[in-house]
């Protein structure tokens, strides 16, 4: 499995991993739980229709992925139900569906964007990959303060000038290029278990806010590796080991809590 | 002196209502005040527009330095990975860019402050798993690590025990001593009747201030409520009371917190 025509998918599973498992830490402090869940949904039909178009499909799915964030935006304005929301998500799934029978693709590509397929990463996918793996954990850190600053209680970050608005949109933004790149390899309905099983097992095992992101990377960092390595023995999809082993990560990390005084 | 706090005849109105009615007081350095009402008389209100969280409509706050705020409650999930002293540094540093590198003058500082509200023994634990009593010295840790010459507290001994209480109004009154107006709101003035020597009562969404003894009578509340009040001393507790003829014609006695 290390042979040379899969070093570019080790490599982009560990940018993959940084930035999902920094960002991950954001999403559980932040309680984004339903956007993490939501914009890999929303960009999926960016990866078919950027196929049916014939361009790179990071740009399809990073344009769909930041159109969610601004759905998002504005379903939170508006305050509509959530009935609204989950048909929004399931049209956009239908979309993606659509887009992808129309390139004559249909059921391999299906599978590969649902549940990830890493072993399908390509020279095409580094450089974006790059980008999120160092941009997405520098960007976090440096607002390291405020997000969680604004998290904890909005209030008394607001009364020293800070916007929670704004750095919502900021933080769904990153979250949002993250998922693009993160998408073929998780797989859109998994991504999310990349993202929040790490930091909520790493928060079990540790108090202080720095020490549980690197925790959370570091858990993040083992589980995509892990996958990469068994989806390649097995044949079987990467996103399905992403699901079960960050599962599985939180659940140990819960016990561990729990057995130890 | 230059006033920590000055209220002037402020007016809030929420929702179409007029919650607060020409509003107006006034806070030395060192004062220790009282904000007593009852539930929805605008005391969460009052705190949010010094604050500048609500607009007045008419009226203005002015004020003397930096303000500290200890919110009614926190809501936190048992969870998260913030343990008291991340959540004290965060008020010195929260609203800050840049690299979360540690420094030891500020541990210095945060060490200096959970000493002072005694949360020593407490430092290390996640903030969401701590008592209402621990998690309020946390707040007024946090709220005084900017160094405030006002500091506002909204209900902070709700839901405390009597001792809890008491100890964190002894806290608080030794933050006045050293020249911090502390203006804490509660629907019950007697926990705070020895510490406080200045009050603002609210009622009606209107408001009377003073030195506790002038503002805590009979004639002076029963002005503000529109209605006669007695004012009754017993043991050292102050029970304000609306006396009224009920339908059947005895006396119908109701205390208002
Ligand atoms: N956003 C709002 N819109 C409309 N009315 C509001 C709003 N917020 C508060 N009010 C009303 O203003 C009044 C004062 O509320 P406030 O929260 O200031 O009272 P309070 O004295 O803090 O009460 P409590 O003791 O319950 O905390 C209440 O009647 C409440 O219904
Ligand atoms: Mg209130």
């Amino acid at each position: 499995m290390f042979e040379p025509y899969m070093l570019d998918a080790w490599i982009v599973a560990t940018l993959v991993a940084l930035a999902a498992g920094c960002a991950g830490y954001f999403v559980v402090l932040r309680g984004a739980g339903f956007a993490a869940h939501a914009l890999p949904m929303a960009a999926f039909p960016g990866a078919a229709l950027a196929g049916l178009l014939g361009i790179a499909r990071f740009y399809g799915l990073a344009v769909f992925a930041l159109g969610g964030v601004a759905g998002l935006a504005w379903l939170k304005r508006a305050q509509r139900p959530d009935a609204a929301t989950a048909l929004v998500l399931v049209a956009m799934l239908g979309l993606g569906a659509l887009f992808l029978s129309l390139s004559g693709q249909y059921s391999n590509a299906v599978y590969a964007l649902l549940f990830g397929q890493i072993l399908g990463v390509g020279a095409a996918d580094l450089p974006p990959a790059f980008g999120i793996g160092i941009g997405v954990p520098v960007v976090l850190l440096l607002c390291f303060r405020p997000l969680t600053y604004s998290a904890l209680v909005p209030d008394l970050a607001a009364t020293r000038g800070l916007s929670g608005a704004g750095l919502d949109l900021l933080f769904l933004g990153l979250l949002a290029v993250t998922s693009a790149v993160a998408l073929p390899i998780a797989g859109a309905l998994l991504v999310f278990t990349l993202m929040v099983g790490p930091a909520a097992a790493a928060r079990n095992l540790v108090r202080a806010p720095l020490p549980a992101l690197g925790v959370s990377i570091i858990l993040a960092l083992l589980i995509a590796w892990a996958a990469l390595a068994l989806a390649y023995l097995t044949g079987l999809p990467s996103g399905f080991f992403v699901g079960t082993l960050s599962a599985a990560a939180y659940l140990a990390a819960r016990l561990t809590r729990r057995l130890s005084p | 002196m230059t006033p920590a706090l000055n209220v002037e005849g402020i007016s809030v109105a929420l929702g179409g209502r007029e919650v607060l009615r020409d509003v107006g007081f006034s806070l030395a350095p060192g004062a220790f005040c009282g904000l007593i009402g009852a539930n929805g008389s605008g005391k969460t209100t009052l705190l949010r527009t010094i604050l500048g969280f609500t607009a007045p409509s008419a009226g203005r706050v002015t004020l003397g330095g930096a303000v500290g705020y200890v919110p009614q409650k926190l809501q936190l999930d048992p969870d998260m990975p913030i343990r008291a002293r991340d959540f004290v540094e965060l008020g010195l540093n929260g609203h800050r860019f840049g690299f979360p590198f540690p420094s030891r003058a500020r541990r210095a500082r945060v060490e200096e402050l959970l000493s002072a509200v005694d949360a020593k023994t407490f430092a290390d634990q996640r903030i969401g798993e701590l008592s209402g009593g621990q998690q309020q010295r946390v707040l007024i840790a946090h709220a005084l690590i900017r160094e405030p010459k006002l500091l506002l507290l909204d209900e902070p001994l709700a839901n405390l025990d009597l001792r809890a209480a008491a100890e964190i109004i002894a806290l608080l009154k030794r933050v006045a001593a050293q020249g911090v107006a502390v203006l804490i709101s509660a629907h019950d003035m007697n926990p705070l009747l020895r510490a406080m020597d200045r009050i603002v009562y609210l009622a009606n969404g209107r408001a009377a201030s003073g030195k506790t003894q002038d503002v805590v009578r009979t004639e002076v509340l029963s002005a503000l409520y529109g209605y006669h009040i007695d004012v009754i001393r017993v043991h050292e507790r102050i029970l304000v009371v609306a006396g009224e003829h009920g339908a059947h014609g005895h006396e119908h006695v109701a205390a208002i917190p």
